[in-house]
């Protein structure tokens, strides 16, 4: 096989491949998760986009937590299949969730 | 004699503040205006601000130097966001009886906790957190946020009870922690 025919059957074969990790945008404005509830696949990646001038996090109980500063961007790859109610520790009044699945 | 006028009626003034004692917002009768509305809300973030500054000098307790941390940082960028306001509407925030009776209560209170150490301080730190953010949600709800006649300074307002709530609660779980 030529080297370009190689090309063309990895392209085919990576192409058909079955699931693309997606990124996932949350945005928080005058402290509210929008949207509060998410539904996701492990693999794909959840992005806080934090519109206010306050610091927040992203905060499951005993469990992984995200700083999310000031008018900036922060983010999470998921990489394991729960349902989780997260909130933010600066301001607990927040809340969201999250469930992951299996890809 | 205009001078002695005034100062019979700060006097009068003081006298009524010191009656007031404990819960200087809910004896606001009257609806303050917008540029009164300002000054409260600054001031009480000020106060928070003063407030945290003396826990994380005094207090050796992770917990209650990171909560104290948190209110430095909030309250500050809230009454950036407020100052970034008034200039923008052009409103000069007006000192009033309210700002003055929670300068003065929170005075007593710094004077309190300056006298306190260790575990004690921390307890009557985080406990005052808890209620002065209570009384302060309060004021918000029920007296500044329905005043507020311009709506970006109502909007603000409602930012920071929600702001403020948040803190009622981090401050309600940082009480636990210590007991």
């Amino acid at each position: 096989m030529s080297k370009r025919h190689l090309w063309i059957v990895m392209a085919l074969v990576f192409g058909t491949a079955p699931v693309q990790a997606e990124t996932i945008q949350v945005t928080i404005d005058k402290l509210v998760f929008s949207p509060a509830s998410v539904e996701a696949k492990v693999g794909d990646t959840i992005e806080w986009v934090n519109k206010d001038a306050f610091a927040h996090t992203a905060t499951v109980k005993g469990s992984w937590e995200v700083m999310i500063p000031p008018k900036a961007t922060a983010s999470l790859t998921l990489k394991t299949a729960e349902a989780v109610d997260y909130f933010c520790r600066f301001h607990p009044n927040m809340k969201g969730q999250l469930t992951v699945t299996a890809p | 004699m205009s001078i002695r006028y005034t100062a019979a009626r700060h006097t009068a003034a003081l006298a009524a503040l010191l009656l007031l004692g404990t819960a200087p917002l809910a004896q606001a009768a009257d609806k303050p205006t917008d540029p009164q509305i300002a000054h409260i809300a600054y001031t009480a973030g000020v106060i928070d601000v003063e407030a945290a500054k003396l826990a994380i000098e005094k207090s050796k307790t992770k917990e209650v130097v990171d909560f104290a941390n948190d209110m430095l940082r909030d309250h500050e960028a809230v009454n950036v966001q407020a100052l970034d306001l008034v200039k923008k509407l052009n409103v000069t925030p007006e000192d009033n009886a309210t700002s003055q009776a929670l300068t003065t209560a929170a005075a007593e209170e710094r004077a309190k906790l300056a006298k306190l150490d260790g575990a004690a301080f921390d307890k009557a730190y985080v406990d005052n957190e808890v209620a002065y953010h209570k009384q302060v949600n309060g004021a918000l709800e029920t007296l500044l946020i329905p005043s507020a006649q311009n709506a970006e300074l109502k909007s603000l307002l409602e930012t920071g009870l929600k702001i403020f709530q948040g803190h009622e609660q981090h401050a309600e779980h940082v009480a636990g922690m210590l007991k």
